[in-house]
């Protein structure tokens, strides 16, 4: 019998919460409010949906109902990705080491 | 492009995301991690542009609108101040949760698209998932916008609360899985926006009778929601990347939000179910009776710090607030120059999101190794000469530790009485937010410094 690729999704989707799951607690609590601003903008990846949507219309229409919805989520899954890794960024680059110097 | 190499290099992009979060473990190797995330999701898009294959006026339109929502992105993320850092990310949060909705109402329009089947006769499978991610998708927008106004001040953060409150979430809730169910059998769209609708309100629901200290809870929770809707979208889509980076996402927010509890020593539900210190509060502000406490002025406080050897800084929200802490940096400074021993002392639940202070203390250039948590610090007070509290309340409160009627009675506190003595910077005598009287305010060594907190800090610097 053959396997439905679902349970194939299913399983990388349970081993992706396990590897969250370790991966967040090593996150140090210093870094957490980054970490909630990186965790927005990969969640943006939502965006490959909104591709597929926008640009699903056949013939020479380029604006339709689902298309309009797509090109609606383009945008804001845009503004979540830009802001979210360049906030990210400008937080990171703020968290600097005592100098040796003193 | 074939489906099985966009496949893998979805997969890649998968575990460049893995990679951005494990970065976070040390700021040293945190802004690597950055640049995985960005390379990941450079790879996504680019691979969905090639295997969509369309390159024609809509390829265009696409780039437009990536290039809009991009600038205002752009824009807010370089000119939003660090003390906005909460409110930032629940709107950010609102957007993944619209996003997840729109897609998931393209895909229910036009589902030949995605390969679902056609307009009325939707794959099973798919219309399930498609459901789940719209309606938390509308449940992630509309609680996080609730969570933005509450942070920004627009809506009082106080929790509004009704009766039968319970009773209508729980109705809602379940009317949305009989809603999903007879959406699946009779495939009508019908159905489908009112299940939208109805996610909606929920969302506002959840969110209103919650107080603006639970805050941190909320955000981590709403993080997760999202985390949650892009992986029912990525289930729909059979997308590796969105499924991948959604159980991410859905556990990063739920462990924080575990975190944030225990921080509280409160259930989840506890926090979700909302109106904190609503009865209890009565009660305790009746025995309340007049004590005596002890106030100075910047002079009294420079002269204790000038005279001790160790400092301990504990800041909270109103540090926030008041936007105190590159003053406070400048204070500290000067301690330093005298030989003082310096370091912060961090809560996990200070502030309105979880790593609220960390951030704003790295703004105002505070090295992050002289900023510890509750568990490392907290035996240090018993040999620090001064304790200096800036705008944290609850999280000092020794009742936590002694009065078993208490509504914080068992929260992890910071051992802040235990110093030589402790400048408690404040506006007034008025309780924090939990509506209880803080001890430290009537202890023996006790100093209360009534000022706006950034006026304080520079004037116990001038002082100094």
């Amino acid at each position: 019998m053959e396997i439905d690729p679902f349970i194939f999704r299913l399983s990388i989707f349970i081993l992706s919460i396990f590897i969250g799951y370790y991966v967040v607690w090593s996150v140090t609590p210093s870094l957490h409010t980054p970490l909630m601003s990186v965790t927005n903008a990969i969640s943006s990846v939502i965006i490959v949906g909104a591709i597929i949507a926008a640009l699903s219309s056949n013939g020479d229409l380029v604006f339709s109902t689902s298309t309009i919805y797509g090109f609606l989520a383009i945008i804001l899954a845009a503004i979540n990705i830009f802001g979210g890794f360049l906030v990210t960024q400008r937080m990171l680059a703020m968290y600097k080491k005592k100098k040796k110097d003193k | 492009m074939s489906a099985n190499l966009s496949a893998i290099l979805y997969l890649i992009s998968g575990v460049l995301f893995i990679l951005a979060l494990r970065g976070l473990s040390s700021p040293e190797t945190s802004r690597q991690g950055n640049l995985f995330g960005i390379i990941g999701m450079v790879i996504a898009i680019s691979v969905t542009f090639l295997s969509v294959g369309n390159f024609t006026t809509g390829f265009i339109y696409v780039l437009i609108f990536l290039a809009i929502g991009g600038g205002i992105g752009a824009l807010i993320a370089y000119r939003i101040p660090m003390t906005a850092m909460p409110e930032l990310v629940a709107g950010f949060h609102s957007l993944v949760g619209l996003a997840a909705v729109f897609v998931a109402i393209s895909a229910f329009v036009n589902p030949q698209a995605f390969n679902l089947g056609t307009p009325g006769n939707i794959k099973l499978a798919s219309l399930i998932e498609m459901s789940i991610g719209a309606a938390v998708g509308a449940i992630t927008f509309s609680g996080s916008v609730i969570a933005f106004l509450k942070l920004q001040g627009i809506m009082s953060g106080a929790p509004i609360t009704f009766k039968g409150q319970h009773l209508i979430n729980a109705i809602i809730l379940i009317s949305i899985i009989v809603l999903t169910f007879y959406l699946c059998s009779t495939q009508s769209s019908k159905l489908f926006w009112i299940l939208i609708t109805v996610s909606f309100l929920i969302g506002f629901l959840i969110i209103i009778p919650i107080g603006g200290a639970d805050m941190p809870v909320v955000i981590s929770m709403l993080n997760s929601y999202s985390g949650w809707a892009a992986a029912g979208i990525g289930f729909t889509l059979e997308n590796t990347a969105l499924i991948i980076t959604g159980a991410l996402v859905g556990s990063s927010g739920a462990i924080l939000s575990y975190i944030m509890c225990k921080g509280m020593n409160r259930s989840f539900f506890n926090v979700i179910l909302g109106g904190f210190g609503g009865t209890e509060q009565s009660s305790v502000s009746k025995n309340k009776e007049q004590r005596p406490v002890k106030s100075g002025n910047a002079d009294d406080a420079a002269f204790l710090m000038k005279n001790a050897s160790s400092v301990i800084i504990v800041p909270g929200y109103g540090m926030a607030v008041a936007q105190a802490q590159h003053a406070l940096r400048e204070m500290v400074d000067t301690l330093k120059k005298n030989d003082i021993k310096v370091s912060y002392a961090i809560h996990p639940v200070a502030g309105r999101m979880p790593g609220h202070m960390n951030v704003l203390l790295a703004e105002a250039n505070v090295p992050y190794d002289e900023v510890f948590e509750l568990e490392e610090i907290n035996n240090d007070f018993a040999n620090a000469d001064v304790a200096f509290v800036i705008g944290a309340n609850d999280v000092t409160n020794p009742v936590a530790k002694t009065d078993p009627q208490s509504p914080i009675y068992g929260m992890p506190v910071l051992d802040v009485e235990k110093c030589k003595s402790v400048l408690f910077v404040k506006r007034s005598l008025s309780p924090g937010y939990a509506g209880i009287d803080n001890d430290l305010f009537y202890k023996e060594n006790t100093l209360m410094l009534f000022a706006d907190a950034k006026k304080m800090t520079e004037d116990i610097t001038k002082n100094l």
